[in-house]
């Protein structure tokens, strides 16, 4: 039994094709690093103690007329010492790991790098993402286009109920949360498709928040910023009130313009939040916004 | 007149729920009309539905428990089902069903199998080892069982009338505000949770003043079993956050129903609140499950060793350190709402020291096998696959107690199978230890070990193949609570998970058949000693199962194991030590109807609230008003037990034990 779980174990670490232990950017690489060295700590404990108990158990079995009985033995301060001193080492040294990494990776301190960050506001909505791109004045739905190399500067916020933002190739997390801006760094090394989901269970459409991030050459990113300014709906109020209805996996689109200061009207909440499940009244138009959604 | 009741709350349409309830209702109904027609309802009414004998609750506890294993089990099954099946596919739940069921299995397990597993070891076996004759407060305890039991008719009537909550088994807001969630699930969560709640609460009260206000002549707290300690210390951590969990919930009860803003998106409700708060209650609850369990193990092990328990002040001091940690560490469970560096590291830190007093347990019970004379029975089985598998569920645990792992892990499979690591491995692997341990002194016979052996084998690699994949999917990126995915590097790992889900299907079939064989042949089995573990604490100092008021005469302690100390030294004199004592009438607390009837106004209060029927919640109220005014009126309290009673059922022990004793070599 415990050889094969450690063969699973060994395996799968060695094979190093998860997504979150082949990292393609320096967070999800100080994530795996953590991880790896965490696991390496407890490893080098926990697998002996297995072998003890499994060991005490089989040499101390009743019928083994070699091991010694020592019926009134319960105590001895020098093992007392070991058994406290042990666990507590190892957390000590994991509590430094802990200490340390959280403050250099925080996820809202900014990467450090040459080159000028891209801003990205990020919104979730029922259920789909909305990537604002303030500097491009573009948005894309459920499809996020990034340089590689360059450090990405995301803001989130929920436009209805708790999601989470996750790219597991790239690194960290966050939840998306109405009312709040939570900020997250990352950065993609090398182009490629990232696939990314929410993270936090947000309602029947829920499994179809998958989106994925396409990290390109900045030349290829200035040009697909250039292209998508030249077609596409224009995000104002009135487009995303029309996104606050409830619709299920949306496939990706852009907006060629956005309306100045949207994400902050939504975190101010000067926009209403999403609308929730259609009433008996509204089913009608409910099932409209569904269509008009999938016509993109 | 009835609320939003109508007959569109019964999901006619909708074939899956439609059998399943149909199903459960006809059981029911044959199982009550057999039980009728046997002439038993009188029997059943006398003896177990009004009974506030704490070993009667204890087992009814346990039977409820049981159900609910099986009940929130079909619930996995069809998980793991849908998710082996739902690759680029939409499997055969559609996610309003979907989202219902893992809701329920977190639900049902957590609150209606877990806990009154636990809840139902610690009623019977607490006061015996004590040496006293019951709880403190024996009426309580019976309203404390029903009041469970209403919850857990409440959230199984929802399979049948209306629906179950969609949210998962926390029900965050905003999602589960009504703008999000208008329909009746989480109301039939949130009453059913608020009504076992304060039954769950009474319990910890109870249980609390049991072990400190009543304990056996020179019982002192030194001398308690380890069973006792982690009783108390788990019923400290249950009076410390149950409160919590009532609070809460009354909060998003009052959102839903009268429009507050605690929890809302609008008004300046803050859903991050709900979290803190819920947390606050909900990672104490899980040491609240494991620490009786850690007891249970303490008893299992050192008298499957034949020796006392390696360093019992060691285990009282880490006992006593995980009740007070678990109140501390609940942040854990939002590193990745954006807390900054500093909280995120301190709470992480704080989760990790959790794990040295663990770890100090499991070398306290490694240490208690070393020079012992180790029994495999299943009991032990249970045991030993526990440490085993309990460990790996830490070493994960800590893994995602380190922030910056955690950003890549949390809400996960990776996590759901930690979860279910030291959830599985640590408390149910206990609760069926003691079930087994337990068993014989309740019943009288034993259980059939070869069957409960296979059970063990089954539930152990079941575990893992079910489990081992979750492990390897959340490290690729795999969220829980996907109702479809189509990332072809997920699906291989998640049939596995299916297959391990139905090795554990045989592992459950194989406990219901070993109760079933057990029960047939229980004539062979009989057990008349009282004590067939060779067992070392007060429980097996008394007949099996033990008689109402538990002991004939109150024992007076002298070490810290009693019974082993008593035994000893007959063994070295050939007869029994102590002479027969003179018997006294014992009082008993007199069996009363009032659990049974509050907790039958509370599931009518309940229903009415989920579906508006106020006339009805109104006399629900009431009744369960009177039925306490009716309580605190009585005027008979207890009842005697004649002292030649008592005489005619301790001689007959004594013979059993002395008879047993000639069997022996005098050592």
């Amino acid at each position: 039994m415990l050889r094969s779980i450690l063969t699973v174990v060994l395996i799968s670490l060695a094979a190093c094709h998860t997504a979150v232990l082949s990292p393609a950017g320096p967070v999800g690489e100080g994530n795996r690093i953590v991880l790896l060295d965490s696991l390496a700590i407890m490893l080098a404990i926990v697998v002996p103690t297995i072998v003890a108990i499994l060991a005490f158990a089989y040499w101390f079995r009743a019928s083994n007329i070699r091991a010694r009985y020592l019926p009134e033995w319960a105590y001895s301060g020098r093992l007392e010492l070991i058994v406290w001193s042990i666990p507590a080492l190892v957390i000590f040294f994991l509590g430094g790991i802990a200490w340390i990494s959280s403050h250099l990776l925080d996820p809202a301190e900014p990467l450090k790098s040459q080159a000028e960050p891209v801003e990205v506001q990020v919104v979730s909505l029922d259920w789909k993402w909305l990537f604002i791109y303030p500097q491009q004045n573009v948005a894309s739905i459920n499809h996020m286009v990034v340089p590689a190399g360059v450090p990405l500067n995301l803001k989130i916020t929920s436009a209805s109920v708790f999601n989470v933002f996750f790219v597991p190739r790239l690194g960290s997390m966050i939840y998306a949360m109405y009312g709040m801006t939570t900020r997250l760094n990352l950065q993609a090394d090398r182009p490629g498709v990232y696939p990314g989901l929410s993270a936090h269970f947000s309602g029947d459409g829920f499994p179809g928040m998958a989106f994925d991030v396409h990290a390109v050459t900045r030349q290829e990113f200035t040009q697909w910023a250039a292209a998508t300014r030249s077609s596409g709906p224009v995000l104002d109020e009135a487009a995303y009130r029309k996104l606050l209805k409830q619709s299920q996996n949306v496939s990706p689109y852009t907006y060629r313009s956005v309306q100045t200061g949207l994400f902050d009207d939504i975190v101010e909440q000067r926009l209403p939040p999403g609308e929730g499940p259609p009433t008996a009244q509204s089913a009608a138009s409910g099932s409209v916004a569904v269509l008009a959604a999938r016509e993109h | 007149m009835l609320g939003k009741l109508t007959w569109q709350a019964i999901p006619l349409d909708q074939p899956i729920p439609l059998a399943a309830g149909a199903l459960v209702v006809i059981v029911l109904a044959v199982l009550l009309i057999w039980v009728a027609a046997k002439g038993y309802i009188p029997y059943l009414w006398r003896e177990w539905i009004t009974s506030v004998d704490h070993k009667r609750i204890g087992i009814m506890y346990c039977l409820l428990a049981g159900v609910m294993l099986v009940r929130g089990f079909i619930d996995a099954l069809m998980m793991r089902s849908q998710q082996a099946l739902a690759f680029h596919a939409a499997g055969y739940l559609p996610p309003e069903h979907y989202n219902q069921i893992f809701s329920a299995h977190g639900t049902i397990m957590i609150f209606f199998m877990a806990m009154p597993f636990v809840i139902g070891l610690m009623n019977f076996a607490m006061p015996l080892q004590l040496g006293v004759r019951d709880v403190a407060f024996p009426t309580l305890n019976s309203v404390s069982f029903w009041l469970t039991a209403a919850g857990a008719l409440l959230v199984n009537i929802s399979l049948v009338v209306g629906e179950f909550a969609r949210t998962g088994w926390l029900p965050y807001p905003p999602l589960s505000e009504l703008t999000y969630s208008p329909g009746v699930g989480v109301d039939y969560y949130l009453w059913a949770i608020q009504i076992s709640g304060i039954g769950t609460l009474m319990t910890g009260i109870n249980m609390v003043t049991t072990v400190l206000k009543i304990r056996a002549h020179g019982m002192n707290y030194m001398r308690m079993p380890i069973f006792c300690w982690t009783t108390l210390a788990s019923n400290l951590v249950i009076v410390a956050a149950f409160p919590i969990l009532t609070a809460t919930l009354a909060m998003l009860l009052l959102d839903r129903y009268v429009g507050f803003h605690f929890f809302t998106n609008e008004a300046g409700g803050n859903a991050m609140m709900f979290m803190n708060l819920i947390w606050a209650w909900g990672h104490p609850e899980v040491y609240i499950l494991v620490l009786p369990a850690f007891g249970v193990f303490s008893e299992v092990v050192s008298t499957f060793s034949g020796k006392p328990l390696f360093d019992r002040r060691s285990m009282v001091i880490a006992s006593l350190a995980i009740c007070i940690l678990s109140l501390c560490v609940w942040l854990h469970h939002f590193f990745t709402m954006g807390t900054g560096g500093d909280v995120n590291a301190v709470v992480g830190i704080a989760s990790m020291i959790i794990a040295v007093p663990t770890g100090v347990k499991i070398y306290n019970w490694l240490f208690t096998m070393y020079g012992g004379r180790v029994r495999f029975s299943s009991a032990m089985l249970w045991s030993i696959g526990f440490m085993v598998t309990f460990i790996i569920g830490g070493m994960t645990g800590v893994l995602v107690a380190s922030p910056v792992a955690d950003f890549v892990l949390h809400n996960s499979l990776f996590l759901v199978a930690h979860f279910h690591n030291v959830i599985i491995g640590g408390v149910v692997f206990g609760v069926f230890a003691g079930y087994t341990y337990w068993f014989p002194k309740a019943f009288g016979f034993v259980l059939d070990e070869r069957l409960g052996k296979a059970a063990f084998w089954c539930w152990l690699v079941g575990f893992y193949v079910a489990f081992m994949p979750l492990y390897v999917v959340g490290l690729e990126g795999m969220t829980r609570r996907m109702q479809h995915y189509d990332r072809s590097e997920w699906y291989p790992w998640l049939v596995v998970a299916g297959v391990g889900a139905l090795i554990i299907l045989c592992g459950i079939a194989l406990q219901i058949a070993q109760l079933w064989v057990s029960i047939r042949g229980r004539a062979q089995r009989r057990d008349l000693t009282g004590d067939p573990w060779d067992g070392r604490s007060l429980e097996w100092s008394t007949t099996s199962p033990p008689p109402a008021f538990n002991f004939a005469v109150l024992p007076n302690v002298t070490s810290d194991e009693p019974y082993w100390s008593i035994k000893q030294q007959a063994r070295a004199r050939g007869q029994l030590v102590t002479p027969e004592p003179e018997y006294a009438p014992i009082e008993m607390p007199r069996n009363s109807p009032t659990g049974f009837v509050t907790a039958f106004f509370a599931v009518v209060t309940g229903f009415s609230l989920i579906w508006h029927i106020w006339w009805l919640v109104i006399l629900g109220l009431v009744g369960a008003y009177v039925t306490f005014v009716a309580f605190a009126w009585r005027d008979r309290h207890e009842i005697e037990i004649p002292a030649a009673e008592v005489a005619r059922i301790d001689r007959a022990n004594r013979a059993a034990r002395a008879a047993a004793l000639s069997e022996e070599p005098v050592q």
